[in-house]
């Protein structure tokens, strides 16, 4: 196997795994922008992968699984939303509550929505239809970047998702007042936009990627159940979002990075090239990255006020009757 | 006419106390909605985890025994929510201990036996306490985001010590896991299941509440959990002691990795990452962050981890018990506001005005 | 002023209007009436109701009871978008602005109107001629973090101007500006009102109300107890005793000044701003005999709370050198400064001062629980602080229920009193009070103020840093003027004037009188 094509699989890979972690991240950053820290991601994509698969189990019907996972994920977000918004509660503790729930409703449903036959287990079952690859003609043929033309569906999606987005929050009147509600609560409300509506329209967005980005496991990835199959993805969302600096545009930079070491390990053995690295060091090296580039992002902040800020408001809760 | 909050005037003490057995209430409650839609007799599921948790005397002993290394995952979380220190990285220090200990057993064999457990358990502590100092640290001298920081840090110190089991320490035979420590470096057992390490657990919960209600170290740290600027300004340093608390946390986290591993597992193998260290973080929300209270909080969650695991042999689904406890925590989360503001009506102001 | 005009509808009109918070009766059957191209003063001290009022005016609150007429028509106002379809627009006091968004965005943030992708050329340019025609120059496209105050306030006003605005509250405008600035915003205003605005200008400042304003209205504890053409007021002096009630008091129980030794000295302190620019304090030096208030008069944000971080240790300086009691103090802790015998009285009581969920007696013994009166060992002794507070409470008669009741329930006067006996009790010959009667009633001001003098009375040196030039020429010996990180100069308090002292504090020099 040659250089080019081992490039042109690992990014294959690469896309494939990053897809779901796109998705998912980019919902988080609407979330964050507006001040609200969603830290329950795991256990959101958890429950988006289990309602897709099990939506397109019952039924084959692929659509209507998206749609099922991203309102499964809007569902559990509107918990954190009440909690965190009209509840006034920790967002971290919130978060995480969100995430041990979800995990555990997720497992317990996977354990209940599968056939009689199966005792009612979805783990182990096949689904008839999934979001496989279309090849464009032509394009997908090229060395490299023909991997982006041979992708999924949901992966196409993300091709216009992306721009957008990144031209929705810093071009268009909405994003204006998103990025206004997470960075100064106080100002947003004084210029007549409802915190409280906003904060729980974005967070129910987030949660709605995320439950794309658990179909995108369950549907697409790898199509199956397995309990905790997110294994630990929703986190690596949360630390994808500093990489982005919060900027939707970037998000794919961080996904691809995370992505593609994720990917390396696997395209290496598939290769069959012996690694150098024990593979759970690859596993691991994200996070150790994301250690190192928050604290020197921190640093920086500190030295030159503002280059990677955090929405200022993130994660504090807000009532206009506070003085 | 529309329902608002509004700040109370004082804390309300009957609040403080009714609002966590309320929502314990709730989400058993809908605990028994999720079973009911999903077509399960909800009495039935109940009774069977308590039958799981409490229903014979080994079944006490296997909850008790779970209760231990929750407990101290507890009581480590609690120490730094008490600084409003967000460390979720519980988890990852309870595994930093358990490597800790199975390198002293693996490699110190040079020391007496007798030597063998205390030493290994200090170095666990010590493992410990360096995982959780690390972000401790770099929140103290350049405030880097804890979450995130603690939250990394688990996953790094997890996929280590899958190296470690998988890689570098195996055990000559089998797929994955070290030597087993050996017997005579293992911490007793008491009763049946149930192991010393519950006198760790149980004298540590005094000392943590003496420490923290009655000394000048607790008193500095309740001062920079309130309000860390009027602390700084009353002279009390807040690098030192978010480094300190930091380190006591990690290590206490360290301790239930130490001693489950030497009173339960007895090696280093697939499965350290047992979630001890999250639900320690519901355990130390759920009792207020008071060591006492922990202990109750701590047999609950162990309760619905072994009770769930009797409902797998009934062929009932046993992530049931993931759910409750999860769902144990957000009617917690959403009633803790009543303590701080009442419900109130609004009449809009024209129907007011007489 | 120009004459006003009368005869038409007033374009506001609020009646009787009730506003209750938690505890406090914020407006008590409050009227006002404003007319077209009016300048409305509405005096009073800090918790008048001044701001409250305001805010229901723009749909922040909502009134309890009353009514109000806009332009002759009764007005439901439930949000700021409400007040801003109306014509109110208001400039609060702390802006409200997206640090970390541009000019124009802010200008059009929140408008309703707007198109999905607003049409960002055409808006820079509206707010171009805006901003040529009433005098206020602004760059449509710069980050509004990177503007001064004064910018950011021009930044306020244009937001309310390109949104139609023609009845402006502007809360104490002043406040953060150099009394140049304020001229112009004075300037500002006035092509304003010619084209037929009005405004409503929040203040505490009796001379302002004589500068700026046609009518002035008088709020005392959540009532009005006066409204007047301002020409009709005849000495600055009556509108001081509406404000508070009674005559204030202009003299103090206070001995002879009998200074000893320095106690304070500080050599060229010199601190720089994270990120580089102009030095935020620059070569600051002054002494403090004991026996002595050494007063720090300047408009707020000219170095004055970073001078008194320093001093305490909560702000590294990066040259200069601090001797506290005759020991070398520069860059010590916080915790070796107060052990030098220095207690502090910070700018922010709520922030720095207290800490509101814990109760009364945990505050009074946050200096002292570390020492062998509180505590054996590392122990606390419970009984001890009881008595240790309860002394407390009794002596500086702070208002509790008990000494159990958490700090944040108690009134603003309460929690200053909790703070003064704290650090007074435990001072060791330095006291430095910052801010120390801001948002306090007369009461509770004289009671600080007496504090501070029989502190000084003892021997001990007292530095005061106050923004209101009344309180400095009445307790202090001596006052130094900050202006942009350096102390313009320093005089004796007996033979400083008020014109003096302003000038000062406007960063002119003594050459230049």
């Amino acid at each position: 196997m040659n250089l080019l094509d081992f490039i042109t699989r690992l990014l294959a890979a690469t896309l494939a795994m990053g897809t779901s972690l796109t998705y998912a991240t980019l919902g988080e950053v609407y979330t964050e922008k507006t001040g609200i820290l969603n830290l329950g991601m795991e256990g959101t994509m958890l429950m988006g992968a289990l309602a897709g698969f099990a939506t397109a189990f019952n039924t084959g019907n692929l659509l209507l699984a998206l749609l099922m996972s991203m309102l499964v994920g809007a569902l559990l977000s509107l918990i954190h939303a009440f909690l965190c918004i009209t509840m006034r509660a920790n967002q971290v503790v919130a978060g995480l509550a969100i995430t041990m729930f979800g995990t555990g409703l997720a497992n317990f449903l996977g354990q209940r929505l599968g056939p009689a036959t199966n005792n009612f287990n979805l783990t182990g079952m096949n689904i008839a239809n999934k979001f496989s690859n279309i090849a464009i003609p032509g394009l997908s043929g090229i060395p490299i970047i023909g991997a982006l033309f041979d992708v999924s569906l949901l992966t196409y999606a993300l091709y216009a998702i992306l721009p957008f987005s990144w031209f929705f929050m810093y071009k268009t009147k909405h994003g204006m007042v998103v990025r206004a509600v997470g960075e100064n609560p106080r100002t947003a409300a004084a210029m007549g936009i409802s915190v409280t509506k906003i904060r729980y329209l974005y967070t129910l967005i987030g949660g709605m990627f995320a439950g794309l980005g658990g179909a995108c496991l369950s549907l697409s990835f790898i199509p199956s159940w397995n309990e905790g199959m997110t294994g630990g993805k929703g986190w690596i969302v949360i630390a994808l979002v500093i990489f982005s600096t919060w900027n939707p545009g970037r998000v794919v930079i961080g996904t691809l990075v995370f992505g593609g070491i994720t990917s390396l390990q696997f395209s290496l053995q598939a290769a069959g090239l012996k690694m150098v690295i024990p593979s759970q060091f690859l596993g691991f090296s994200p996070y150790l990255i994301t250690l190192v580039v928050l604290t020197a992002m921190t640093i920086i902040n500190q030295k030159k006020k503002g280059s990677f800020a955090s929405p200022s408001a993130l994660g504090v809760s807000f009532a206009i009757d506070d003085k | 006419m529309r329902l608002g909050l509004e700040k109370r005037d004082y804390r309300s003490t009957r609040m403080t106390v009714l609002v966590p057995i309320v929502s314990l209430l709730i989400s058993f409650l809908l605990g028994a909605i999720v079973l009911a839609i999903s077509n399960v007799n909800p009495l039935q599921t109940y009774g069977a985890m308590l039958k799981g948790a409490f229903g014979s005397q080994t079944k006490i002993q296997y909850t008790i025994a779970k209760t231990i290394p929750l407990l101290l995952c507890g009581l480590a979380v609690g120490i730094a929510f008490r600084l409003k220190f967000w460390n979720i990285g519980a988890e990852g220090q309870y595994v930093a201990g358990v490597i800790g200990i199975t390198w002293v057993m693996q490699f110190w064999t040079f020391l007496p036996n007798m030597l063998l457990l205390p030493v290994g358990m200090l170095i666990g502590v010590l493992c410990g306490a360096f995982w959780g100092g690390i972000p401790g640290a770099l929140k103290a001298q350049w405030s880097v985001d804890e979450t995130l920081t603690t939250l990394m840090m688990n996953y790094i110190i997890i996929g280590y010590a899958e190296y470690l089991y998988i890689n570098a320490w195996k055990a000559p035979r089998g797929n994955m896991g070290t030597v087993r420590y050996p017997e005579f470096a293992w911490l007793p057992r008491i009763w049946g299941r149930v192991h010393s390490g519950i006198y760790f657990a149980l004298i540590l919960v005094v000392i943590l509440w003496f420490v923290l209600y009655k000394t000048r170290w607790g008193f500095e740290l309740n001062m920079i959990g309130k309000n860390r600027r009027a602390a700084q300004c009353q002279g009390v340093s807040i690098k030192r002691n978010i480094i300190l608390a930091m380190l006591v946390s990690g290590g206490i986290a360290g301790l239930a990795g130490v001693i489950d591993s030497a009173a339960v597992t007895h090696q280093l193998t697939k499965g350290v990452n047992s979630g001890y260290g999250f639900t320690g973080i519901i355990i130390a929300w759920m009792s207020g962050l008071n060591p006492f209270v922990s202990i109750m909080v701590a047999l609950i969650m162990a309760a619905l981890e072994t009770g769930s695991d009797a409902l797998q042999l009934m062929k009932l689904p046993a992530a049931m018990g993931e759910v409750m406890q999860g769902l144990i925590l957000i009617p917690l989360l959403a009633g803790s506001i009543f303590t701080e503001y009442k419900l109130v009506t609004h009449t809009s102001h024209k129907e007011a005005t007489v | 002023m120009s004459e006003k005009n009368t005869d038409e509808t007033p374009v506001v009109r609020m009646v009787n209007i009730t506003k209750h918070f938690p505890g406090v009766l914020a407006n008590d059957s409050v009227d006002l009436t404003l007319h077209r191209g009016e300048v409305l003063a509405l005096l009073g001290e800090n918790g008048a109701g001044k701001s409250t009022l305001m805010n229901m005016l723009v749909g922040l609150y909502r009134p309890d009871s009353g009514e109000i007429f806009v332009k002759g028509k009764m007005a439901e106002i439930n949000s700021p978008q409400d007040s801003m379809a109306l014509g109110i627009g208001m400039i609060h006091q702390e802006f409200m602005l997206v640090g970390n968004m541009t000019v124009a965005e802010n200008i059009i943030l929140g408008m309703k109107d707007l198109p999905f992708v607003p049409p960002m050329a055409d808006i820079k340019a509206k707010i171009t001629e805006l901003s040529k025609r009433y005098g206020l120059q602004v760059y449509p496209d710069k980050v509004i973090q990177d503007l001064s105050v004064g910018e950011q306030q021009r930044v306020e006003i244009l937001k309310l101007l390109y949104r139609g605005a023609d009845i402006l509250i502007l809360d104490e405008p002043t406040a953060v500006l150099t009394p140049g600035e304020a001229r112009d915003l004075n300037e500002i205003l006035k092509k304003m009102l010619a084209e037929g605005k009005s405004a409503i200008f929040i203040t505490h400042k009796m001379d302002e109300v004589m500068e700026f304003s046609h009518t002035v209205q008088v709020l005392r504890r959540g009532k009005s107890v006066s409204s007047c053409p301002t020409n009709t007021i005849k000495r600055v002096q009556d509108l001081a005793n509406m404000m508070v009630g009674r005559d204030i008091l202009f003299s103090l129980d206070r001995g002879p000044y009998k200074p000893t030794d320095v106690m304070v000295e500080a050599r060229d302190i010199t601190v720089l701003p994270i990120g580089g620019g102009k030095p935020v304090l620059d070569k600051v030096s002054f002494s403090i005999r004991g026996g002595e208030i050494f007063g720090i008069a300047g408009v707020a944000g000219n170095g004055q709370q970073q001078l008194t971080e320093a001093l305490t240790g909560l702000l590294r300086v990066d040259s200069g050198t601090i001797l506290l009691n005759g020991k070398d103090m520069t860059n010590k802790t916080p915790l070796q400064v107060i052990k030098s015998g220095v207690s502090h009285i910070p700018a922010d009581r709520g922030r720095m001062g207290v800490v509101g969920d814990m109760s009364v007696g945990d505050n009074l013994s946050m200096k002292k629980y570390r020492t062998q009166e509180l505590s054996s060992h590392s122990v606390i002794n419970k009984s001890w602080v009881r008595k240790f507070a309860d002394h407390l409470i009794d002596v500086f008669t702070i208002k509790t229920p008990s000494q159990d009741t958490s700090v944040k329930f108690l009134s603003g006067g309460n929690i200053q009193k909790t703070i003064l006996a704290r650090e007074i009790d435990s001072c060791g010959g330095i006291l430095i009070a910052v801010y120390p009667s801001r948002g306090l009633d007369v009461g509770a001001t004289e009671a600080v103020r007496q504090n501070l003098i029989k502190q000084r009375d003892k021997g001990n040196a007292v530095l005061l840093v106050s923004e209101e030039l009344e309180e400095l020429l009445m307790v202090a010996d001596k006052i130094a003027v900050m202006f942009e990180g350096r102390i313009m100069d320093i005089v004796d308090a007996d033979k400083a004037s008020t014109e003096r002292l302003g000038m000062l504090m406007a960063g002119v020099e003594r050459e230049d009188v």
